[in-house]
């Protein structure tokens, strides 16, 4: 259980997070998502104990993180975004390393049980100097979980994994975030959406939005947006595709595809694929525009102003 | 005391993992052992000579020279390093307290240190030989209690500038400069300054003095309390500098 009240933390005079208030329950996987310096770690560094708030409070697994950081501490595991390994050391002694400080009884069978979660139990003698940085990872990731913590803080836990890395990340994480509360950042918004049972979404320092992934898409997704690409340019094309019922915004692209956009509940590419090759054109592809986030920021954004007047 | 074991320990095993720990060590007994070499040449070709028979403060003398030098090399990673690899940040959010893991730290550093010291007792046992009717045993247990601590002394101060830089070079060079400070430097106001209860205080707070006296064979109860406060100093102010670090 995390619950965070007005955290506010200040370097000198500049204010990285602004009264922050949320909670994560037991069971739930949160999504912190923002860009970079968006407040994310800063946030992170609170609840992990790692350094106080300026003001604001936080409970973390019952304990708060200013009082009682030492019981905060023996009940997260973290995993900060610079991967903290000592490379001259195996996964095995850095492992033991960790069980000693949190004095774990039987840590042998919990360095194994760990290693085991994120699929490296045959590299345990290997140096972590030698280990590329997907194994670094996990390594990382082994330790977070080696002392099978209530929660679990999870900083950027995907950036530079390979795809097929990353869909195995993502299934560690859902296995273990059961019956752990996990909060993870990132700044990718289709991992937000996958993963998470909730979205924070969190700019220049402050919550923008929270809410579940679904929901966010469809406050988010007011209109599908494609972009149509026929063989040689669509100059011709553009009329045609405007008349169509349902087609709105059409537009030309600097090169020469066509930019449209249609309500989710009308779809209207199999007429607009119609009308193309009737045109005498070649067919090439349609293309799915995605909400970057930046835009996603703005539109959030204006949201609120909006619901403030 | 626990934490404080498995910080230590871990940081034992690197400086075994550590070129600079290894080139360290090699200068100390290398410049002891040239030293010593010569030294006995020396006094058993001089006829004149022979009636001072050399002493266990040629070997622990040029010990503390080197010590002052080596020191800055191991401990400017202690903690600078650990901030710079990102690890720092995964000790502070272990269940560990600061200050066991600034103690650990130079424990480690300590129990390094204690190893070179632990190899150069060969030479009392060499000079035990050379010597009738053998070196003065007394003299050299409180040279080596003198070295012990001059060495707890360095390395604690040695860990706090490791605390306050994040640089290890800052680290290494603000350390050579304090130690040499409290080595060579802080004795010689007592050359100027005429009046005598000023220059008892530049005399206490003088390393020198008090380590040559000691190996001399000659100890007070002030010569062990002075290096022991020193390094507790040392030790509270790089634990007080990590907490500063998390309020920043």
């Amino acid at each position: 259980m995390i619950r965070a009240i007005g955290l506010t933390k200040d370097y000198g005079s500049r204010r990285a997070i602004e009264n922050l208030t949320f909670e994560a329950k037991q069971g739930e996987v949160v999504g912190f998502l923002g860009p970079n310096g968006a407040g994310k770690t800063t946030t992170m560094r609170i609840l992990t104990g790692y350094m106080p708030p300026t003001y604001g409070s936080a409970q973390v697994a019952g304990f708060d993180v200013i009082s009682e950081s030492l019981e905060v501490r023996r009940r997260v595991g973290y995993l900060p975004e610079t991967v903290p390994l000592y490379p001259e050391m195996t996964v095995y002694e850095y492992l033991k390393f960790m069980a000693d400080l949190r004095h774990l009884p039987n840590g042998d069978d919990m360095i194994d049980a760990a290693l085991d979660l994120v699929q490296m139990e045959n590299r345990a003698d290997g140096y972590i100097s030698n280990l590329s940085k997907g194994m670094r990872q996990r390594v990382g990731l082994a330790q977070a979980l080696l002392h099978r913590p209530e929660v679990l803080i999870l900083d950027e836990p995907t950036i530079g994994l390979d795809p097929a890395q990353v869909v195995e990340f993502r299934n560690t994480v859902r296995e273990v975030g059961k019956e752990r509360t996990v909060l993870l950042s990132t700044h990718i918004l289709s991992e937000a959406q996958q993963l998470c049972d909730r979205v924070l979404i969190i700019n220049k320092g402050r919550i923008v939005a929270e809410d579940t992934p679904e929901n966010l898409q469809a406050r988010l997704v007011g209109a599908e947006h494609v972009i149509l690409r026929v063989k040689g340019e669509a100059d011709d094309l553009l009329p045609i595709i405007t008349k169509i019922d349902g087609v709105q915004n059409a537009k030309l692209q600097p090169d020469g595809s066509l930019e449209f956009q249609f309500a989710p509940t009308a779809d209207v590419r199999p007429a607009v694929a119609r009308a193309t090759i009737e045109a005498g054109y070649d067919l090439l592809e349609f293309q799915p525009v995605g909400l970057s986030l930046e835009e996603i920021f703005l539109q959030l954004t204006q949201d609120n102003t909006r619901m403030e007047r | 005391m626990r934490n404080i074991w498995t910080i230590a320990r871990r940081e034992y095993r690197h400086y075994f993992t550590s070129p600079i720990a290894y080139i360290a060590a090699l200068l100390a007994l290398l410049t002891v052992g040239i030293y010593f070499v010569v030294i006995i040449y020396y006094l058993t070709n001089q006829s004149y000579y022979s009636n001072s028979a050399p002493g266990i403060d040629i070997v622990i003398g040029p010990l503390a020279t080197v010590f002052l030098f080596a020191t800055p090399a191991l401990t400017m990673r202690l903690l600078a390093d650990e901030q710079r690899m990102g690890t720092l940040e995964l000790l502070l959010t272990t269940p560990i307290k600061d200050g066991e893991l600034v103690v650990g730290k130079w424990l480690g550093a300590f129990l390094f240190m204690l190893t070179i010291i632990a190899i150069t007792l060969v030479y009392p046992i060499v000079l035990n030989k050379l010597t009738s009717p053998g070196i003065d045993q007394g003299v050299m247990i409180s040279a080596y209690i003198a070295i012990i601590l001059l060495s707890a002394v360095f390395l604690a101060i040695g860990t706090a500038m490791s605390s306050f830089f994040n640089n290890q070079f800052a680290a290494f060079f603000a350390t050579l400069a304090v130690l040499i400070l409290f080595w060579w430097l802080i004795r010689l106001p007592t050359y100027i300054i005429q009046n005598d209860s000023i220059n008892n205080i530049f005399n206490y707070l003088d390393l020198n003095g008090r380590f040559n006296s000691m190996v001399a064979g000659t100890m007070s109860i002030s010569d062990v309390i002075y290096p022991i406060s020193l390094t507790a100093l040392g030790l509270f102010l790089s634990a007080a500098a990590v907490e500063i670090r998390r309020w920043r």
